[in-house]
């Protein structure tokens, strides 16, 4: 063999092997930090063995880091994203501003009909999906089986708010530091306003009507606050005014509340030995209700989208399907154990007897199909959400209100003040946005 | 006339010291050793000192589930090429300043200096879009122009503090033997000011490495520094404590242990011309 022909046949290989490297199309994945992420992260082996020709690149981001980051670039069209984690609130707006891409014509083993119809609506715009959830939640009430025994007391699977107050009197030990209820009360729209509003809910409160007017000047929210700042004065922890999910289930973990009303998703966690030091003596109810037709519980889904400037459609639709599958929660089952399945999206999941042993499956699922976010309220309202108003303007306004309720929560100004002031601060906010529009 | 130090003064102020010290270390020490502790043992209460089971696990899954090495040279190219690129804007610049002033030359520096007063995120979207048009996005290159950028008034005038300790005569002197502009600054200037110029490339990488606000909006998976490796770890629900605690140290650790030997340079430069 000549020299020419040794070189070549090493230019032709080192070109096919570069030709092989160059058509590999690269996803950029935009996703949280939480538990059912990681573990798709560490799965998604499983996707590339199957579509050789697509690598993927992924960003995990806080939260609020994450809405600001993806935000900015889907609003701007940066492009640095082909696939964003992205909420049940961001959804119905993007969509609507034809930001993202249509799910609709997703193969038909992808079997979208198998999706909850209440998580399916929330992710819905004029008939399109434009975002496939990924792992889907309520909220429910979490308590101590050993605590409300004790307490001689017995929890309905869906109890009514006056009962809940009267067992957490009965289950409160500030001696021995335990507390009866552990609530939200760190301000935020997506902290205590998210329990606050979905609780308005079952009280006949809302935060706008028809005309897109505030609503916090009318008496169905003068009672769920004060039926909220009294409860927790009486039987909550101190400093609660700083806690949010991670401090409340701190709490509860190390036995120091007696019931927790917050995401389905924390079940998992408050039923596991490892980190859980009352991991056996966990029970679930439905979110509580006033007799008004609505329960206090919320609805939200983490969910997978496409922003509609991806030059890579194809290829993200793929792994969306994936990620999002039938096959992807047999993956994990196998994987992980069915414990660890990401909940709340599919009916199929909830109809296998396996997954039916998981002691908080049930619950998580009465508490989504409780939840509808076209209908959030007692009475008719002009938006979408349910511990949330879809509109872009919330997230500021609702920080704002829920720092008037933590105030509150602290005992620095009264129910009173605080809805006065939050009535005020959201006229504000509209008539400058512009409503009614 | 020198004040005398009697020992039990000594021995406050050595004890008032400490003190500060350990109170300015505190919020480190107690990331370090959050680090070692189980999620469960990391939101203990009463919080655990010491006695606590130490682990490496949260280590060990950090190294697992994020390129650690990747962040760090990103970090690395990011703060040392922003602050070379800033001191060679900023010496001729605080040269100019301190040595030929002009009428207006004190309204300059202010004027730089209130540019630091303006909140990052009001400017977000142009330069997002400047970036995005430039193909600057997630790019070493964007991060090293924007964070010279942010750090230039803060350099022009720490050097421009040092230059005008330096008598000009002997800048005359140098002139007057026949020393080009650019000799006078690089063989005259340059030397003379060097404690000045260490501190303020240290203090410049320093503020580079923690900037958590352009290096997290700007970048995605390629040019993300330590900043986006520490914030994947903090999560909205579920214990994250001692995995955030372990990310943390190990992005700490690197300009920590560039500070502690640099220190004396540091002070060195920070307290120059501070007393006469």
């Amino acid at each position: 063999m000549t020299l020419s022909r040794i070189l070549v046949g090493a230019t032709a290989a080192t070109l096919m092997a570069f030709a092989a490297h160059a058509e590999k199309e690269k996803l950029t994945i935009a996703t949280v930090n939480n538990g059912d992420m990681i573990r798709m992260q560490k799965l998604s082996g499983e996707f590339t063995a199957k579509h050789p020709d697509i690598e993927l690149e992924w960003v995990t981001l806080e939260e609020n880091v994450l809405r600001q980051r993806v935000t900015t670039d889907i609003a701007t069209k940066g492009g640095q994203y082909d696939v964003m984690t992205i909420g049940t609130y961001e959804v119905p707006i993007w969509g609507k501003k034809g930001w993202l891409v249509s799910l609709n014509d997703l193969p038909a083993s992808y079997d979208a009909d198998d999706i909850l119809p209440a998580i399916r609506g929330g992710l819905t715009v004029d008939g399109n999906l434009y975002a496939a959830p990924f792992y889907g939640e309520s909220s429910m009430v979490m308590y101590r089986t050993d605590l409300m025994e004790k307490a001689g007391l017995s929890m309905p699977k869906a109890p009514t708010w006056d009962f809940i107050a009267k067992a957490a009197q009965a289950m409160t030990d500030k001696k021995n530091e335990v507390y009866g209820i552990c609530l939200r009360g760190k301000a935020g729209w997506g902290e205590n306003m998210a329990f606050l509003t979905a609780t308005a809910n079952s009280f006949g409160a809302k935060w706008f009507d028809m005309d897109w007017k505030p609503q916090f000047d009318t008496a169905p929210w003068k009672k769920a606050l004060t039926f909220y700042l009294d409860m927790m004065g009486q039987s909550g922890p101190p400093g609660a005014s700083s806690n949010g999910f991670n401090e409340n289930l701190a709490l509860f973990q190390s036995g120091k509340c007696g019931m927790w009303i917050d995401a389905t998703v924390a079940a998992s966690f408050v039923t596991n030995p490892k980190d859980s030091a009352v991991a056996d003596k966990v029970g679930f109810a439905l979110a509580p209700d006033t007799g008004l037709g609505k329960r206090g519980n919320w609805l939200w889904a983490w969910s997978l989208g496409i922003p509609a400037g991806s030059k890579k459609v194809d290829a993200a639709k793929s792994f969306v399907a994936w990620a999002t599958s039938k096959e992807y929660l047999a993956l994990v089952a196998s994987k992980e154990g069915w414990a660890n399945v990401p909940p709340g999206t599919r009916q199929s999941l909830y109809d296998n007897p396996e997954y039916a042993k998981v002691p908080f499956a049930q619950m998580t699922l009465d508490s989504i199909n409780s939840a509808d976010p076209n209908s959030p309220t007692v009475d008719k309202v002009p938006y979408v959400g349910v511990q949330f108003v879809a509109i872009p303007e919330f997230q500021g306004i609702a920080t704002a209100v829920g720092q008037q309720f933590a105030a509150a929560l602290a005992g620095t100004i009264t129910a009173d003040q605080a809805l006065k002031n939050a009535q005020a601060l959201t006229q504000r906010a509209m008539r400058k946005a512009g409503y009614p529009k | 006339m020198a004040r005398s130090v009697t020992p039990r003064r000594k021995m406050v102020v050595t004890v008032l010291a400490w003190a500060v010290g350990l109170l300015i270390f505190f919020p480190i020490l107690w990331t370090i050793l959050t680090s070692f502790k189980t999620e469960a043992d990391a939101i203990a209460s009463p919080p655990l000192f010491l006695g606590f089971d130490w682990t490496l696990e949260n280590y060990a899954e950090v190294q697992e589930r994020s390129d650690y090495f990747r962040h760090f040279w990103n970090s690395v190219v990011i703060s040392v090429g922003s602050t070379l690129l800033g001191l060679l804007i900023a010496i001729p610049s605080a040269w100019a300043m301190a040595f030929v002033p002009g009428r207006r030359t004190k309204d300059v520096l202010m004027w730089m200096l209130s540019t630091k007063m303006l909140p990052p995120v009001g400017v977000l979207i142009p330069i997002y879009l400047i970036f995005r048009d430039a193909g600057l996005l997630d790019t070493r290159t964007g991060l090293v122009i924007v964070l010279t950028l942010i750090n230039l008034p803060i350099i022009i005038w720490m050097l421009f503090t040092y230059f005008k300790e330096i008598p000009g005569e002997i800048l005359e002197a140098a002139r007057m033997d026949g020393a080009t502009l650019w000799a006078e600054i690089l063989h005259v200037l340059t030397p003379m000011a060097v404690p000045g110029i260490a501190s303020t490339l240290l203090l410049n990488i320093i503020l580079s490495w923690n900037e958590a606000f352009w290096t997290l909006n700007l970048t995605a998976a390629k040019a993300a520094p330590l900043t986006a490796f520490i914030a994947s770890y903090s999560s909205p629900e579920g214990l994250f404590y001692a995995k955030l605690s372990a990310a943390s140290t190990m992005a700490i650790a690197p300009i920590l242990i560039m500070g502690w030997f640099s220190q004396k340079q540091l002070v060195r430069g920070l307290t120059f011309g501070a007393v006469k």
